[in-house]
């Protein structure tokens, strides 16, 4: 039944299972740190917990790791996949295949087992019945009721503490060190003794279960490094909540929508501790639940024009609701900071899963004439950085400002090197004073004093007879003055333009990374980063060497076009299915058009490296 | 030399001839320190009559121009607070969406006083959900709709406040009823409800002061016929049935609460009623026995009007207990005055997140 891979040799670091351990692992070399974990359950089952804590247990072995929650739109009882990657040699992308198999949930087990990869281990709850055995896996059965029931603290939370009993046998298979899981448990409980104590007891009991009941036959270990102290672990939409508020977020508004909601939840969690004035007592900012994402950029669009820092988060139906104001935004010039939590679309499409769709949506939203600035962060760090640079850019451009997130980088948890404290001073961008206006002899709100297309502006309650002015969505002239008058309405327009391009000059500009003598260059953005990079690493192993250049924002700038003429054929690679930031890169140089290609890909699931090698090689290859 | 805009001949200043001293208010500004730009709305149209009292509101109340916010959306009403006001900040929403605007520049600075003119298409259509959840926010804003019951811009369609059987020449018979939105605004929580008539200036003054003096929001709903579409002796909408089928259900002074003298209300029951600034509105019942701090009985005086198709006019209901949306988030200093050393949070602060990370 049990297929015999045996170990070639072992190491004394190697922790071993079971009396009869030894004999078979003998002719089989052992997989360290370089496989992945998926845990099949329920969602709504208490999973995430036993996952974060494996996660974390992992990462404070000093292994890189990354996790990958593949959820629902649902509460409770649908099927949930969490996959861990550990990668000794720092690779974080998604994989296609998972060695080490863990299912509870009987509904995917079918499926779940033939996915598990050959060679691979096949964990389960022992009431799952399997139809046939695989020859070639192995097969751990664990007795999860049962163990569930050494929980003595409430019997009706045994169904949460059942994630444990996993917890604990795949770490005394692996060699997981339980002080870890136990420290991973204090971060997670914050601190609270008796849940950390009844989690553990659980852990322990499945540990000492598998320690004297299973017979070790598979190849995969885990064993402490060092390549990840210093680093931290942290979702992306935590670290855009601090971004924000370290940007000096006053207002918000926000409406629920998976998967932005954590970024709102975030911002909850933190203002209260970090936002209080200490002269008053009393919050420096506001954040309301807004009836729906229509009216949560109005609120903002209002506070921003009154001078607050103001944001949003929201995810594609949420952008498409906020089209019109978006428009407004952009004509009447208001500072203002749209995150856009990317999923799944067109339409409700799929919720809980990860695109990178909403690119072009979001550079052109709204109806006319309409461009926006876009941020691109492509790691937790980005999202803090961008976070607070956001809120920079809207006010010294006047102007609605979108940061593109995803869900993957949005909801999963990614190492990251610490976040760095702002050290630019706060740009609060042209705002007079009332001083200012009352020396300026007719104040012009939309007069292109400086040459860069922005104008001064004013806000209310600035005391001055003449600071006032009437912000509109009509036609106006350089006195925001209603006009209807054909060159007041193309002298506006071309203004418009002109900042454009300062906004051009100003949003931060592509990593690049150039390999002497590459003739492929590859273009993406966001969280497709590792999955690039891994690609590449494959693909100069296969004799292509590659250059590469991280999108950071929109517009591009001279960087791209220079890129693209440095390369004979660039790869843009993306997650969605109409390759939009191709056809971007195409429209930004046209004369490179034909060099450009699209290496897209969209089925809701984070991009892997193997894809993204096997595309590039295929035309490669091909064309 | 130059006196008065004349220069003398002999370079002796001619006896200046100074214009009579206009008037001012309490804190000296003139009524023309309160004009906007010249309306572009047809001749006749209530909207114009009703900007002319919130000048005089404003003026006589003797608020500073700076400190009131405009705020509207689309549509023949929306266009107004150009023509109020010009010494006020101003912003034209969205069609429907001004109530989400005016919470967002109000909370950013919750001591500015926010005066919103919308219409019933704007309100009662596609802008009803913000309404509501503005009134359920309770920001502290003076909210007037001015209702003609069609929509003017697009020439001619059916508003969702204009009557059941309606006719009108461009859109044919109205077979909907109509959506009170004094009704729908107590049902909201609102605890300032009123509604006017355009053509009545001194209940139209009187309510406007009072509204600024209302801790949250508070809605005013005028009949404003529309001289172009909607002005048919049969309209509830129309100034011959407005001045035939107003009801008053009070009729009350407005004191401000720097003000000692009080209006002679000898004749008739009045009622006194508090405002949040510490003014008072003394309320004088007429021929109704309306209670305007009893919730069910303004709904029972809405519904029973609104079947038999009057308008009841005057202070429908006042409750002013609920915390505004400011209060409820505890502001103190507005949120747009904080820069960046209250803004920020300290470097350690960011030390000690990040130690904490795990």
């Amino acid at each position: 039944m049990i297929r015999d891979y045996t170990l070639e040799s072992t190491t004394d670091s190697i922790p071993q299972v079971g009396q009869a351990a030894k004999s078979a692992f003998a002719n089989r070399a052992p997989i360290v740190n370089d496989f992945s974990i998926t845990v099949a359950t329920k969602n709504g089952s208490g999973s995430q917990t036993s996952n974060a804590v494996l996660l974390r247990a992992l990462f404070k072995m000093g292994i890189p790791v990354s996790g990958k929650n593949i959820f629902p739109s649902n509460i409770q009882g649908r099927p949930t996949w969490y996959t861990i990657r550990l990668s000794k040699d720092g690779y974080i992308a998604r994989r296609e295949t998972t060695e080490i198999m863990i299912v509870l949930n009987p509904e995917t087990a079918l499926e779940d087992h033939q996915n598990t990869a050959p060679g691979g281990v096949f964990m389960y709850a022992d009431d799952i019945t399997l139809p046939a055995r695989r020859s070639d896996l192995h097969y751990y059965p664990i007795p999860v009721k049962e163990l569930a029931r050494t929980y003595e603290a409430d019997p009706k939370l045994r169904t949460y503490v059942a994630n444990m009993v996993y917890v604990g046998a795949i770490a005394q298979l692996l060699g997981i060190d339980l002080n870890e899981i136990e420290a991973a448990l204090k971060f997670h409980f914050k601190g609270k003794t008796k849940p950390v104590e009844s989690n553990m007891q659980v852990v322990r009991a499945a540990a000492a279960w598998a320690a004297e009941h299973l017979v070790k036959t598979d190849p995969y270990h885990v064993v402490r490094m060092d390549k990840t102290r210093g680093l931290i672990m942290i979702d992306g939409n935590t670290a855009a909540a601090l971004g924000a508020i370290y940007g000096g977020v006053s207002f918000v508004a926000w409406y629920p929508i998976t998967p932005a909601t954590s970024l709102a939840d975030a911002l909850n969690e933190y203002l209260p501790k970090l936002r209080i004035d200490p002269e008053t007592g009393a919050p420096t900012y506001a954040v309301i639940q807004a009836e729906d994402e229509l009216a949560a950029l109005g609120m903002v669009l209002g506070a921003g024009w009154a001078g607050a820092r103001a944001m949003t988060s929201t995810s594609g139906p949420g952008i498409s609701l906020m089209a019109e104001f978006t428009g407004l935004g952009y004509f009447a010039e208001i500072p203002a900071v749209i995150w856009d939590i990317q999923r799944v679309g067109p339409a409700t499409g799929l919720p809980t899963r990860v695109s990178q769709g909403d690119i072009i949506a979001v550079y052109w939203l709204g109806h006319g004439d309409t461009k926006h600035p876009v941020l691109l962060p492509g790691s937790v760090y980005e999202c803090f950085e961008f976070g607070w640079r956001a809120f920079d850019l809207a006010e010294r451009l006047q102007t609605p400002i979108f940061v593109l997130s995803d869900l993957d980088l949005g909801m999963n948890q990614w190492m990251s090197r610490p976040f760095d404290y702002p050290e630019e001073p706060m740009d609060r961008g042209k705002v007079l004073t009332a001083e200012q206006v009352n020396a300026t002899k007719g104040f012009a709100r939309y007069k292109d004093v400086d040459g860069d297309g922005i104008g001064w502006r004013t806000l209310p309650a600035t005391d001055s007879p003449f600071a006032a002015y009437f912000t509109r969505g009509s036609g106006h002239n350089e006195r925001a003055l209603l006009s209807e008058r054909p060159e007041d309405w193309e002298n506006n327009m071309d203004r418009l333009a002109r900042k454009f391009e300062t906004a051009r000059k100003l949003m931060p500009r592509p990593v690049i990374e150039l390999t002497d003598g590459a003739e492929v260059g590859i273009i993406g953005f966001g969280s497709t980063d590792p999955a690039i990079q891994e690609a590449r690493a494959m693909l100069a192993a296969r004799g292509i060497p590659t250059s590469y250049l991280r999108l950071r924002a929109l517009p591009m700038n001279d960087d791209v076009t220079m890129f693209l003429a440095g390369h004979q054929r660039i790869y843009v690679v993306e997650m969605n299915s109409d390759a939009q930031l191709c056809q971007l890169v195409r429209l930004h140089s046209p004369k490179d058009a034909t060099k450009v290609r699209p290496a897209n890909h969209s089925d809701g699931l984070p991009l892997t490296a193997d894809w993204v090698y096997q595309e590039i090689l295929y035309q490669e290859t091909r064309y | 030399m130059i006196t008065n805009g004349t220069l003398t001949g002999n370079g002796t200043a001619a006896k200046p001839t100074f214009p009579a001293k206009p008037s001012v208010n309490i804190i000296g500004l003139t009524k023309s320190d309160y004009k906007g730009l010249e309306s572009t709305l047809c001749n006749g149209c209530g909207h114009d009559s009703i900007s002319s009292q919130i000048i005089t509101a404003c003026y006589e109340l003797g608020l500073k121009p700076e400190r009131i916010v405009k705020f509207s959306g689309i549509g023949c009403s929306s266009k107004s607070p150009a023509y109020f006001l010009s010494r006020s900040f101003g912003f034209n929403a969205l069609h429907g969406r001004m109530p989400s605007v005016a919470q967002g520049a109000l909370m950013a600075n919750h001591t500015l006083l926010g005066l919103g003119v919308s219409g019933d298409g704007d309100t009662g259509s596609i802008g009803l959900g913000q309404f509501m959840h503005l009134i359920r926010r309770n920001l502290r804003m003076v909210y007037i709709i001015e209702n003609n019951g069609v929509y003017g811009l697009t020439k001619g369609q059916f508003s969702a406040t204009a009557d059941i059987g309606q006719e009108l020449k461009y859109a044919g018979r109205n077979e909907f009823p109509p959506i009170d939105l004094c009704r729908a605004a107590i049902i909201a929580d609102c605890g300032f409800v009123a509604r006017s008539f355009a053509g009545d200036p001194k209940q139209v003054i009187a309510l406007l002061k009072a509204a600024f003096s209302h801790r949250g929001t508070a809605v005013i709903d005028i009949i404003s016929p529309c001289v172009t579409f909607n002005n048919r002796d049969d309209s509830t909408k129309s100034y011959s049935w407005g001045r035939a089928h107003d009801e008053r259900v009070n009729d009350f002074g407005f004191v401000m609460s720097q003000e000692e003298i009080i209006v002679d209300y000898a004749e008739g029951e009045t009622k006194e009623v508090e405002l949040f600034d510490g003014s008072k509105i003394v309320l004088k019942k007429l021929d109704s026995s309306h209670d305007p701090t009893d919730k069910q009985a303004a709904l029972r005086l809405l519904t029973k009007a609104h079947d038999e198709q009057l308008f009841v006019t005057g202070l429908l209901y006042i409750n002013g207990d609920r915390p505004n949306l400011a209060e409820t988030y505890g502001l103190v200093k507005p949120l747009a005055s904080y820069q960046q050393d209250k803004l920020r949070p300290s470097r350690e602060s960011l030390q000690k997140i990040m130690a904490g990370m795990f």
